[in-house]
């Protein structure tokens, strides 16, 4: 038996009919068509799936589709504008913090929580906050130091605006 | 495209809005329902397939198992009050920095935003042969397949086993126990039943197919911290094989009260070595009155371990939680785990 569900995604209205036993990540994939947000381990070890949920960063292999009836999420694809990548992703792209990519949503989702909710980590701090995902590449080094140029970027983002 | 879903198997899915629609829930379909708390250990259970619920329900939208009060000097905090939210409020950090580190040495952030307090030390043990799903004493079998001379038992117990040698993995519970937290708990019948966080969890020979003395229809509502030990000097240390997405080897927790003429109180508990967290009373009557010195440390964390008996893999458990009791005690600039990211 299914249920209606509505949600926002990445600033726009969503719904469908869901089983309560589907993943919130494979409604995000399968019905909404959003295959950005990656399905790793599917047991919540590995981040892939990391997305954020009214704010919140999870993991949404976690999540039942249900469960997030009535929330705002953001995936990856809410990241950018057209044409133009998310800091954090350009971040990504210039520091080579990709090698096979599979795990790149989910980093630059944990990333991007990260800096917003501490903007100037030290390379301890986001060693450590990282230590949520995996990379099997193994391209930690270079993951961090994009966690740190994005910052910077962000940090000038900021003062120009204001 | 071939589409992978990894489908747990069908339930029916209930969201009630008070605690009593939650345990008429609960008592229609009995045995067959499911509590969900965070969903971190359910969800676990499901996708492998081995626990296959009915019906789950869901206590995420009820208001008033969530959030963190003033209460009586202390603190109420909600059961379903998640992690994250601990780690965050000012309350928690002034007065019981203790749950705080607790808290935030569970997993990583993504986990913490998820799971909720009352989940955390309600969950299943980790044993892998039990949840594998092999016919174990605790599944309801007639044996330990983790005490076997074949067996893989690493991280299994070294105290207190009583057939069964799992531990209980939750982080947050022996810091409960260190500041003599109170789980209020609605029985199946409506009543109000608060017990001491010591008292919740029980061991496999009181109850070998359950972690706590939460009865079929019972919920969990919240956790009161009393001021007893609000602001005491506080130690928790949790040894892990890896940093995030791992349960503790052994951890520990204590509340200390020091004045001039040494320790005045202290309460101590330990987890990752028995079923269920350990208070070490033999430890806090020991130290009672003496200073807090090496000396002090090595007598108290002997005693700690006196009786521990290892299994095949995991002797060295032993000398990890006397140094853990150690530390706790004299305290240690070298607690150098957390910082080795």
């Amino acid at each position: 038996m299914t249920r209606a569900i509505a949600l926002t995604v990445n600033g726009e209205q969503c719904g469908g009919d869901v089983e309560p036993r589907t993943l919130l990540v494979h409604f995000l994939r399968d019905q909404l068509g959003l295959t950005g947000t990656h399905v790793g381990c599917v047991v919540g070890e590995c981040g892939a799936c990391s997305i954020l949920v009214d704010g919140a960063l999870v993991k949404s292999c976690l999540m039942l589709a249900v469960q997030a009836d009535g929330c705002a999420v953001t995936t990856i694809e809410g990241l950018s504008t057209p044409g133009a990548l998310h800091p954090v992703q350009e971040a990504f792209v210039n520091r080579f913090g990709l090698q096979c990519g599979f795990c790149t949503p989910g980093f630059v989702m944990a990333s991007h929580a990260l800096l917003m909710r501490n903007p100037n980590p030290t390379e301890e701090e986001i060693r450590r906050d990282l230590s949520s995902n995996l990379c099997m590449c193994t391209g930690y080094v270079q993951i961090v130091e994009a966690v740190k140029e994005a910052a910077v970027t962000l940090e000038q983002w900021r003062t120009s605006r204001t | 495209m071939a589409v992978i879903r990894d489908p747990v198997p069908a339930f029916e899915f209930f969201e009630p809005t008070s605690v009593e629609d939650a345990q008429v829930l609960l008592r229609r379909y009995g045995a067959d329902a499911w509590v969900l708390a965070g969903g971190l250990d359910s969800l676990d259970w499901l996708k492998d397939r081995i626990k296959r619920p009915e019906a789950l329900v869901d206590l995420g939208n009820i208001p008033g198992l969530k959030g963190i009060r003033e209460w009586d000097g202390g603190l109420e905090i909600g059961a379903m009050t998640t992690l994250a939210e601990l780690v965050r409020h000012p309350a928690v950090r002034d007065r019981y920095a203790l749950l705080l580190e607790a808290a935030e040495a569970t997993d990583s952030t993504q986990i913490r935003n998820q799971g909720t307090l009352g989940g955390n030390v309600s969950q299943d043990t980790r044993c892998w042969y039990y949840r594998a799903g092999w016919a174990c004493y605790r599944a309801g079998g007639d044996m330990c397949h983790a005490d076997t001379p074949e067996a893989i038992n690493r991280e299994h117990a070294i105290l207190h086993a009583d057939r069964c040698v799992a531990v209980n993995a939750s982080d947050t519970a022996p810091a409960l126990i260190a500041l003599d937290a109170r789980m209020v708990i609605r029985t199946a019948g409506g009543a109000e039943r608060i017990v001491a966080a010591e008292e919740y969890f029980v061991g496999p020979g009181v109850d070998i197919t359950r972690m706590t003395i939460l009865e079929p229809g019972d919920v969990l509502m919240a956790i009161r911290l009393p001021a007893t030990w609000g602001g005491a000097r506080f130690y928790f240390e949790k040894v892990r094989d890896r940093q995030a997405g791992d349960f503790a080897l052994a951890s520990v927790a204590s509340a200390t009260v020091v004045g001039n003429a040494g320790i005045e109180r202290m309460r101590i508990a330990v987890n990752g070595v028995a079923a269920r967290p350990l208070r070490l009373h033999a430890v806090e009557m020991l130290v009672r009155g003496r200073p807090a010195s090496e000396s002090t440390a090595m007598a108290a964390a002997n005693l700690a371990v006196d009786g521990a008996q290892p299994l095949k893999f995991n002797a060295y458990k032993v000398p990890l939680m006397r140094d853990l009791v150690k530390r706790a005690i004299r305290g240690s600039t070298a607690a150098a785990w957390s910082l080795l990211t």
